[in-house]
């Protein structure tokens, strides 16, 4: 062909770890030009939780009892972080169904065809997803803002907040990895990494106070890893309605989110690379 | 010394399906194998299996001299794949997939973009470059996946079933740009279903079904193998089979058959067009009316039948794609008879 190839043969030099991050970056980078030409599923992806707010605080709010007052503002507070938490996790859903979609179209064939690092496809479909993630958050503090929610601490906590619900966002996308490697087609991702995240986020302490709950079901709520991130934003923020319970997780919900988010990237990455190295679609 | 593509003995089961029996193949180096075969016949898990997509349960594979089992990432830098679906992001535009997949093939972002240019503009999608692949038509879209798989411009190349759903033009202009690759050294397999695209493309055909390779050799020798070729021809009037039998048999080379109700009538020759040409005459002499008649040369079914006793089959789940493409061959059947 032209002169050109001989030097493009040449791989540009980086060790494994460095053909990683450049091989997850490419991918990532696919991946957000698609989000910028696809906008509904942004734009979607932020109608559900914005109704969520909206529902859940003028419905609900003024009969949910936490911490001993039933007011709709103090419930308004309270709810935030849950919708924070739960909007976080259904990023799940998107990145199963772009896998799942990828196998279907025959990509992700090409993708393993090729001399690119194992892990990068999922990698950078997750990183691609942590963007969206950060940006429906600020998008969603911006409403609850205007409905009247309030963090009542420093601008460090805050932020540790949100770095909290961004790291169990990215894990919560590796289990949508899996689901999108196991399924045969994109609707199934869609539904089936939708369906498990109901009982998830609703057994929890979300949307209600736990421990009003039947004991075995509060047992789940409070060693449920949703309901640490949960817990650990509204200390962080200084909402109301911070769970008394003697669980661990409970108590040290910072350190309890973190870890539960660590041991499922850990988990759910070396699931979905085994998968990804022998996908078939 | 192995060819470029060698293979012995690979087998592959799924479940209870044995889709690969023990394939064994040697491509040399320049040259093309078409592998042809009906659905399910083994075609794309032999193809899945050299460009490490799949690990076979037993078996050797080397590709550009390089164990695909044990050495499965330097095959991956000496192979380009395309696929049965045109595997493009059809979201990104053409200049996006093409410097992707440059960069995922370990070049530099600026590497990538200039080869990138370069194939666009071999491809002719160059006034396309710069819009989603989605906005492609099918044939463009083919188009950006071949050219996909040529980033590195690779040694060996894999083709899976590369022209199936395009149109005659579109076929042919591929079918160009890959004889163009071959005069250039690349080795390449490739996967038909089309005795006709193996006929213009391979140097050797493999036959495949049930996972086996069953017969083995250039266009021609198959043909032979496969009884040559027959004019085929329907007389207007029932009462003159007679004698149009009569004609047929002093130019065949064999029995001559006779369907009554259909008024069709079929005899094996050689000679080609222009003793169909002499049988016409022929029969004009003897006035002797006719509805049809053609040189019908052995199709895949032909090769089929003769190989295996059996017609190609579908798959259930292809029987949709294949009736489609049973009523292209019959098309293009039609106009080599006319």
């Amino acid at each position: 062909m032209s002169a050109a190839t001989d030097t493009l043969r040449t791989p540009a030099p980086a060790g494994a770890f460095g053909r990683s991050v450049r091989d997850s970056l490419v991918v990532a980078k696919r991946n957000l030009i698609r989000m910028v030409r696809i906008p509904e599923v942004v734009i979607f992806g932020l109608i559900q939780p914005i109704m969520f707010v909206v529902l859940f605080s003028y419905v609900f709010g003024g009969s949910m009892n936490i911490g001993g007052t039933t007011s709709p503002s103090v419930y308004r507070e309270f709810l935030m972080a849950g919708i924070f938490a739960q909007t976080v996790t259904f990023a799940t859903a998107g990145a199963g169904a772009g896998i799942a979609e990828d196998m279907h179209k025959g990509l992700i064939d090409r993708f393993r065809s090729l001399p690119m690092a194992r892990g990068a496809v999922l990698t950078g479909r997750t990183l691609a997803d942590l963007v969206q993630t950060a940006l429906t958050l600020v998008i969603l503090a911006v409403v609850a803002l205007l409905v009247g929610w309030r963090t009542h601490t420093n601008v460090g906590e805050v932020l540790a907040a949100f770095g909290l619900l961004l790291l169990s966002g990215y894990a919560f996308t590796w289990i949508g990895a899996l689901i999108g490697l196991s399924v045969r087609t994109p609707e199934a991702a869609t539904s089936g990494g939708l369906v498990w995240l109901f009982p998830v986020t609703f057994i929890s302490n979300a949307f209600v106070d736990s421990s009003r709950m039947t004991p075995w079901l509060r047992h789940i709520a409070e060693w449920n890893p949703f309901s640490a991130t949960v817990q650990a934003c509204r200390q962080l923020f200084g909402n109301p309605g911070v769970s008394t319970s003697e669980a661990w997780p409970m108590q040290h919900p910072v350190w309890a989110s973190l870890i539960y988010s660590i041991l499922i990237v850990l988990i759910f990455r070396t699931l979905a690379v085994r998968k990804y190295r022998s996908a078939t679609a | 010394m192995p060819g470029a593509i060698y293979a012995e003995g690979l087998v592959k089961t799924f479940g209870d399906v044995r889709a690969l029996d023990g394939v064994d193949l040697d491509v040399p180096q320049g040259t093309v194998l078409g592998l042809l075969g009906p659905n399910g016949a083994g075609k794309t898990t032999t193809v899945r299996c050299l460009t490490t997509l799949l690990r076979p349960d037993s078996g050797t594979a080397v590709v550009a001299g390089l164990d695909v089992l044990r050495q499965p990432d330097a095959v991956r830098r000496s192979i380009g794949l395309s696929g049965q679906f045109a595997a493009v992001d059809e979201y990104l535009t053409g200049r996006e997939n093409l410097q992707m997949v440059g960069q995922l093939y370990q070049m530099s972002a600026r590497a990538a973009r200039a080869r990138a240019g370069e194939l666009l503009e071999q491809f002719h999608l160059t006034e396309a470059a710069d819009r989603p692949a989605k906005t492609y038509s099918g044939g463009m879209r083919r188009r950006l996946d071949l050219a996909a798989a040529l980033v590195v411009s690779p040694p060996v190349m894999f083709m899976d079933e590369p022209t199936t759903g395009l149109d005659p033009r579109n076929r042919q202009q591929l079918w160009d740009v890959i004889k163009q690759l071959v005069s250039d050294g690349t080795t390449l397999l490739l996967t038909t279903q089309y005795l006709e695209e193996a006929d213009h493309l391979a140097h050797e055909i493999a036959v495949v079904d049930h996972g086996r390779v069953i017969a083995k050799g250039t266009s021609d020798q198959l043909k032979a193998r496969t009884g040559g070729e027959r004019v085929e021809l329907v007389v207007h009037e029932r009462d003159r089979i007679q004698d149009a039998s009569g004609v047929l048999r002093g130019f065949g080379k064999g029995e001559v058959t006779v369907e009554e109700h259909t008024r069709k009538l079929t005899v094996p020759v050689t000679g080609g067009a222009k003793l169909l040409a002499e049988v016409i005459r022929e029969l004009d002499a003897r006035g002797v009316e006719i509805d049809d008649i053609g040189l019908r040369r052995p199709t895949l079914d032909d090769v089929f039948l003769s190989l295996t006793g059996h017609v190609a089959e579908a798959t259930d789940e292809d029987n949709g794609q294949k009736a489609g493409r049973a009523a292209q061959d019959r098309r293009r059947r039609k106009e080599t008879t006319k």
